[in-house]
């Protein structure tokens, strides 16, 4: 083994991103700018009733428009589905979940895709879309979770609705509630969310000279190949998913979503497809995040100790089960937050209903649990009569305890630090002022970093040295905007002694990147720069140990660094890199490596207590928010946005506080102003200027405290930052608005209407019963 | 379908010829003729990521009709500068870290250029009010607002000279 590098060169400076330059010069193609000679331009037609039986549809007089290549129904498709099950995954099995590629007969969300066109121009696409008639008859549905669990309540996934349950039983919970001197129990509703990437979903298909479809698309998952190839009925290496950078993904192009389309009508029409969603297709088009009920009851004692803690969960699983029985298991394992806590029960349920189906989101449900868990908190240390802050502390779960499925997460558990640092940064509160009230909150969490470890993930990376010392990394990660590509060639030039500019990164391609996995649950960097850091390592010894015989040292005398080899301690002795590497090229020495990383892999969780281990590690921080409420109109402004988290350790920071910046604005838009609005399961609010995400008018500047405790179980001991930089966010905000206005807004988002009925709701109080 | 017709769109100082029909969009136009640095997020002007300078104003591309666009003077981001030569916003947005996933940066960069033009000194409601057009959801705009004061602060600097 060569010796690590004693210092930093590359790793921990905010350097600019490799992907920046094309960026703001307008030269980066994204999947959408991508065209064909003779390409063709589709068009989805979609269901307009959410529950229906599909009558009648007739195409004809859409076929039969000039310039209409082709028009495909369920008619015309084999009884196939496509996969909803987790992507990316070699070796597991897979639920039996599909979802039907058209509607064949049964429509059960709104928006269901029922028919597709692809015609010489878009204009006649969208003429010919007109053209399709269509016959629904509606069909009861039912679109609250609790209607859904009711005996007698629609079928939308048979036998009972019910798509997936999970328990954690630890402890004694009873015993638990029967030490505790107060028991709090309150219910919070968290909403759906839209991903409201900038870039909808878009790509381009056609068939090459080897019979392989290739598509280019915008997506979070190459590996969708494979079930791609399963829907369309090809082998699997006849189908090649070429990436490119993706405009935003936040989940929401983590499952399926033009691929299929576009793999069917270049089949049949043997020419380039090209298929972008609008803005409205892309509300209906791609599933949201799980709405969540929760019911937190907490046993706690004078001193603020938690005794017990029972928690009921229940999920809007939507028209088809996609990531929900996943999203539900992070829901799980979160449900008690970063608190100790011994007596824990959490029964948990997935339910489908009629609404837009939902997935995969930023924080995956533990985002969800967050969000209850932290406002009971508050609501606890004031039952209590304890500070905020100083009830956390009571509970929080310290660095090689176990958390809630009996697991010890292997790295520094830093909440306390971050919740003191974060709080103690909002500084002087602002004033009052007429009917603007203050206040503040905070939020502390646990988000796992890396996949369920029952998935057994990989990821594979290789990297080369060029005969002039440059560097090719070759992986297929997606890079959907967090800096993933450029924090790999910061660790690849790391390791090989180079700078930033030396170094190309190739990726995102299924048929010649190695496959690293998907760009989700905060993985990209764990896995893929580790398999990357690994893959470099090896080009290193070998390199390392040909520049040793040339010094005549042992190899662990030398080090890569500034484009030299040297000996450590007489640097005198040295040779530029060029030169070594032809040596090596001269003596058939192997200057590429290709590695495979290997999450741990585990069994699945424990069915009747949940417990075990389910993620690799988890990471750990605290958000703190000032928030002027309005009494009259019940606006809520952020005034402060404090995140404080231990990242493990930076790659970048620069990248790493885009991260908590862009956090902090996703989760500022889930706490307060983006609702999707539905009625009857029709989405009333698929646009912008509907479905309100903050501007540049809303969001303060986000200040950002990162600490690294060097303890990840990722590369250089890095942890994940992608997720856990908005799951804290929003309960942060609900605790401000509570302290401002001394009442609880139960329910997300907290908007003007939500803010004045509880103000109602707190001088009607005040005014009915006079508290002693 | 309406009628079509030739004109010539002078986009970033170059005479560019292109058959559009009446209702064509500026944005489907410019990127018709190979303007794909021109990005469409919503087609309704709710997000701003298609902004180009028409004769020095940030517009929404995807509100302006191709024809109404004749005879202007056009710019996309691309005119403002290229990967060897980066126009100061550029290179304050490059270097700041205030493009994320990219995609709302060709359009929220426009509207940067038209603030420093409009105020050479921006205060940061300057910055707030010209960039609330223009939807971002990865940055939190935190390090955009930052790029646009940095920007600004380069370009003064310039103009005295130094």
């Amino acid at each position: 083994m060569n010796r690590p590098n004693i210092r930093f060169r590359q790793v921990g400076r905010p350097l600019t991103r490799t992907d920046a330059p094309g960026k703001v010069t307008g030269r980066t193609p994204y999947a959408g700018d991508y065209v064909m000679p003779g390409m063709l331009h589709m068009g989805v037609v979609r269901a307009d009733i959410a529950s229906a039986r599909l009558v009648r549809l007739d195409v004809s007089k859409a076929r039969a428009l000039a310039g209409v290549a082709c028009v495909l129904t369920a008619a015309d498709l084999p009884e196939r589905t496509a996969s909803t099950d987790i992507p990316g995954q070699v070796g597991q099995k897979r639920l039996d979940t599909g979802q039907q590629i058209l509607v064949r007969e049964r429509v059960r969300y709104f928006g269901e895709p029922l028919a597709l066109i692809a015609a010489e121009t878009r204009d006649i696409a969208d003429h010919a879309m007109e053209l399709v008639e269509i016959e629904l008859e509606p069909i009861p549905g039912v679109y609250d979770p609790l209607e859904a669990m009711k005996p007698g309540a629609p079928v939308v996934t048979a036998p009972d609705n019910i798509v997936a349950e999970r328990r954690i039983r630890k402890g004694d919970v009873e015993a638990g509630f029967a030490a505790a001197d107060l028991v709090v129990e309150n219910t919070f509703r968290t909403p759906f969310q839209e991903h409201a990437f900038l870039e909808p979903e878009v790509g381009l298909a056609w068939v090459d000279e080897n019979d392989v479809v290739n598509i280019r698309v915008s997506t979070q998952v190459i590996e969708h190949f494979r079930p791609i190839a399963d829907a369309i009925g090809v082998p699997h290496n006849k189908v090649r998913i070429r990436g490119a950078l993706v405009g935003g993904g936040f989940g929401g192009k983590e499952d399926l979503t033009v691929e299929v389309y576009l793999a069917l009508l270049t089949k049949r029409t043997g020419r380039p497809v090209r298929l972008e969603y609008t803005r409205e297709d892309s509300f209906v088009g791609h599933g949201k995040r799980h709405p969540f009920i929760l019911t937190y009851r907490t046993g706690v004692t004078k001193e603020g100790k938690i005794t017990a803690l029972d928690v009921t969960m229940v999920a809007d699983s939507g028209a088809y089960v996609f990531l929900s029985p996943y999203v539900l298991l992070y829901a799980l394992v979160a449900a008690p937050g970063p608190y100790r806590v011994d007596n824990l029960n959490v029964f948990a349920r997935a339910v489908a209903t009629n609404n837009m189906f939902t997935s995969a989101f930023r924080g995956f449900g533990a985002l969800q649990a967050c969000a209850a868990y932290e406002q009971q908190m508050d609501e606890v240390a004031q039952a209590v009569g304890l500070d905020r802050l100083e009830l956390r502390r009571r509970n929080f779960l310290k660095t090689g305890e176990p958390m809630s499925t009996g697991f010890v997460p292997p790295s520094a558990i830093w909440t306390d630090q971050c919740a003191e640092r974060a709080w103690a940064a909002l500084g002087e509160p602002a004033p009052a002022e007429g009917p603007r009230c203050v206040g503040r909150g905070i939020a502390c969490y646990q988000q796992s970093y890396g996949r369920l470890t029952f998935l057994h993930d990989t990821s594979e990376a290789w990297v080369g040295v060029e005969m002039d010392g440059t560097v090719v990394v070759r992986s297929g990660v997606t890079d959907i905007g967090a800096g993933q590509v450029s924090a790999l060639g910061q660790i690849a030039v790391e390791v090989l002694g180079v700078t930033l500019d030396n170094v190309v990164v190739y990726n995102s391609d299924s048929a010649v990147t190695p496959l690293a996995g998907t760009t989700t649950a905060t993985r990209a960097l764990y896995m893929t720069g580790n398999a990357v850091k690994q893959a470099a390592e090896g080009v290193r010894a070998r390199l390392v140990d040909r520049a040793a015989r040339a010094f005549g040292v042992e190899p662990d005398a030398v080090d890569l660094g500034d484009n030299l080899a040297f000996v450590v301690d007489d640097p005198e002795k040295s040779m530029p890199l060029v030169e070594l590497v032809r040596t090596c090229g001269a003596e058939g020495i192997h200057r590429s490596e290709l590695a495979m990383f290997r999450a741990p892999f585990t069994d699945f969780l424990d069915p009747e207590t949940g417990q075990g281990q389910a993620h690799p590690d988890y990471a750990y921080g605290a958000h703190a928010v000032e928030v002027a409420v309005d009494v009259d109109t019940g606006e809520v402004e952020v005034l402060k946005s404090v995140a404080a988290h231990d990242v493990g350790q930076c790659i970048n920071p620069a990248a790493v506080e885009g991260q908590i910046q862009g956090g902090a604005q996703n989760g500022q838009g889930y706490a307060l102003s983006e609702e999707m609005l539905y009625e009857e399961g029709r989405l009333i609010t698929p646009s912008f200027s509907e479905y309100l995400m903050p501007t540049a008018m809303d969001m303060p500047k986000v200040e950002c405290i990162i600490l690294e405790s060097r303890s990840g179980v990722g590369p250089y001991g890095a942890k994940g930052i992608g997720e856990p930089a908005m799951t804290p966010v929003a309960p942060a905000i609900a605790n401000a608005v509570a302290d401002a206005i001394g009442v609880r807004v139960f329910e997300m988002p907290i908007t003007p209407e939500r803010v004045v009925r509880a103000l109602k709701r707190r001088d009607e109080a005040a005014r009915s019963g006079p508290v002693a | 379908m309406s009628t079509e017709r030739t004109i010539m769109l002078r986009v970033n100082g170059r005479d560019e010829p292109g058959r559009f029909p009446a209702h064509r969009t500026l944005l489907e136009a410019l990127r018709q003729i190979g303007h794909t640095e021109v990005k469409s997020g919503c087609e309704k002007g709710d997000c701003g990521a298609c902004a180009v300078l028409v004769d020095g104003m940030a517009v929404d591309s995807c509100l302006t009709l191709a024809w109404t666009a004749e005879g202007a003077e056009i710019t996309t981001v691309s005119g403002l500068g290229d990967l060897d030569a980066l126009h100061p916003v550029q290179q304050a947005f490059s270097d700041g870290g205030a493009a994320q996933c990219g995609y709302c940066t060709p359009g929220i960069i426009i509207a940067a250029k038209a603030i420093i033009d409009r105020h050479p000194d921006p205060t940061e409601e300057d910055i707030r009010i010209g960039l609330s057009g223009n939807l971002c959801r990865c940055t939190g705009y935190t390090k955009v607002f930052e790029a646009v004061s940095e920007a600004a602060a380069i370009m003064r600097a310039g103009s005295d000279g130094r």
